[in-house]
């Protein structure tokens, strides 16, 4: 209703005021978008005392003094680091290279099953995690594997959706003559997937890296699952952990600090690659 | 599609078998058996009692029995369901408004990739630490309580987190803000395949901007519209993090913001595989028939290979 208003409004008002109209509304967006991260990295640098006398957009002095309280406080934070990082950097390698492989037998090869695996893959694209969830931790706990890295690295071999964005990639970037040539000039299969295939694909597999490495990074259902020991925990469990602990008798610029140090890395990241990534969004869904 | 030429490409084609490998062994592994098992284990009782272990004793579906009679799941299904509504409703509105804006070519928007930079920032954003930036903000004596009464908006801390409302709308936000700008993209994406003379002719007619948007733009994206529906209501589904944080896994108050992820995790965490295989199939069979309408949405599309 109010949006029909609204248009009828535009009809009259023309091209200008309608640009007027986006840019507000945009600008508005974005300032809900980045005004919580803005208090984050503010209260980041104001110590417990400055936090608890309440609201100011003008940053303090006490960043260092948070941070060091933080690393010499309970929460292991540096493992948390480290973990996180081993965790999502396996994961985004293997991911991307089994999941071009995958998408490469099923864009270069003709084989009388794959009438029933590819659709089969888009199938599972959706199914979700948690549903699998009892069974996985029945079958880890088997294999003796609680509080060790392959169940939240090897999994992602099989990831229908990067192999989907692959698949389409592969689509239009490369040809099926250039395979034919590499086999003429005597390359074996293997080898011309690795130094043919590979390279040119190069830029969806960053861009599905990029996706896999936050996206492993960011997990918390699974890793909280699986892992208890303090030195395997990665950085979400500590963040659970610290909203679990009686937050009150907590130095509050620590919290802060401990946020911003979790999310910085994917924000600085997403910054200096933002392009490609915003780009790589759209292509790995539906065709326009 | 592709043609063989000859017995020459045969040769080869068992390269397609085994660079599959990988993929289907993994599959099998850690997806397929562990979803065999969680079926299997729903037919079993089988909970701690304390230090004791009880069953597992094979006791048919008198799991799905408890669980659907207890009334919980009911009570679990529709708060997520009303945090996935509150979360998708302005997350269209915004994402339609925005992707129009954005594809249009006679409104020239400047620093669009400035803006896309933006809205899609808070989707990489890890959900826990996001929540748990929310719960220390919007705490009863966090900054945003401390904004609103430095401004007189009002008089006395609100308790963010001890309203149903409130504590459902702070996490509607939450999801709606990390996910309308990949929406926004999405739908971007789809209106500028449009092919444009329609546009073109739609000017040339003296249509208004809200005609084209409505008799154009919106029927030729309905395929996509369809997608981004559905799975946003998957993911909606799943939703685990942001409420798990934010109120501790205890889904307070009065357990109005519990899900069915959350649900699920309480029995994985007490060790109740009976109740949690059960859960855990029913949401499977919720979440397939939802795949299978995406994928005959947009199936036409993806088999062309």
């Amino acid at each position: 209703m109010a949006k029909t208003n609204k248009n009828d409004i535009q009809k009259g008002v023309g091209l200008h005021a309608r640009r007027v109209i986006a840019y507000v509304v945009l600008i508005i967006i974005s300032f809900f978008c980045l005004f919580w991260f803005y208090i984050m990295f503010i209260n980041a640098t104001r110590s417990n005392g400055q936090l608890q006398s309440g609201f100011t957009a003008i940053p303090s002095t006490n960043l260092l003094k948070n941070w060091n309280n933080l690393v010499h406080g309970t929460l292991p934070i540096w493992y948390g680091m480290f973990n996180s990082l081993i965790i999502a950097a396996c994961s985004a390698v293997l991911c991307t290279y089994f999941s071009t492989m995958t998408a490469y037998a099923i864009h270069a090869y003709e084989f009388r099953m794959k009438r029933f695996i590819y659709p089969f893959i888009l199938m599972i694209m959706m199914i979700p995690t948690q549903v699998t969830a009892l069974g996985f931790i029945k079958l880890v706990t088997k294999m003796g594997l609680m509080d060790s890295f392959i169940p939240l690295i090897v999994p992602t071999i099989a990831s229908p959706v990067v192999f989907f964005y692959m698949k389409q990639y592969m689509e239009s970037a490369l040809p099926l003559s250039l395979i034919e040539a590499a086999r003429i000039d005597g390359s074996g299969e293997f080898r011309t997937f690795n130094s043919i295939v590979l390279p040119l694909m190069k830029p969806a597999i960053a861009v599905q890296a990029i996706f896999t490495f936050v996206s492993s990074w960011n997990n918390y259902f699974t890793p909280a699952l699986i892992l208890h020991d303090d030195k395997k925990k990665t950085l979400p469990i500590l963040i659970a952990q610290l909203r679990a602990a009686d937050w009150l008798k907590f130095d509050m610029g620590q919290v802060y600090v401990m946020i911003t140090f979790s999310i910085l890395p994917v924000i600085v990241v997403y910054l200096i690659l933002s392009k490609h990534i915003v780009q790589g969004i759209a292509l790995g869904s539906v065709k326009g | 599609m592709k043609s063989n030429s000859g017995g020459k490409a045969v040769r080869y084609n068992k390269w397609g078998y085994i660079f599959l490998i990988p993929f289907i062994v993994v599959f099998v592994i850690f997806q397929l058996v562990p979803l065999v098992n969680t079926i299997y284990n729903s037919f079993f009782e089988n909970y701690m009692s304390g230090l004791t272990q009880v069953g597992p004793r094979f006791v048919g579906l008198d799991n799905y029995k408890a669980l659907f009679s207890s009334g919980d799941i009911w009570t679990y299904f529709k708060n997520t369901m009303v945090l996935w509504i509150m979360c998708f409703i302005p997350q269209i509105f915004l994402s339609l408004l925005l992707g129009a804006w954005f594809s249009d070519v006679r409104l020239k928007l400047k620093g669009s990739r400035f803006f896309k930079t933006v809205i899609y920032l808070p989707n990489l954003i890890m959900a826990s630490a996001f929540s748990m930036l929310f719960f220390t903000l919007f705490s009863d004596g966090g900054p945003i309580n401390s904004l609103l009464m430095q401004i007189g908006f009002i008089s006395e801390p609100y308790k963010f987190l001890s309203h149903a409302g409130s504590a459902r709308g702070l996490i509607a936000m939450m999801n709606c803000l990390m996910w309308f700008g990949n929406t926004t993209i999405l739908l971007m994406a789809g209106m500028m395949g449009i092919d444009t003379s329609l546009f073109e002719a739609a000017e040339v007619d003296g249509a208004t901007s809200t005609q084209v948007f409505f008799k154009i733009t919106l029927p030729l994206l309905r395929p996509i519209l369809v997608y981004v529906i559905i799975t946003s209501l998957i993911g909606g589904l799943q939703l685990f993090d942001v409420p798990q944080i934010l109120t501790n896994g205890t889904g307070d108050p009065m357990r109005s913001t519990m899900t069915l992820i959350m649900y699920l995790n309480k029995h994985l965490f007490s060790k109740n595989y009976g109740m949690a295989g059960a859960l855990s199939v029913v949401l499977f069979i919720l979440t397939t028939v939802l795949s299978l309408i995406v994928f005959k949405v947009t199936g036409n599309d993806k088999r062309k290979g």
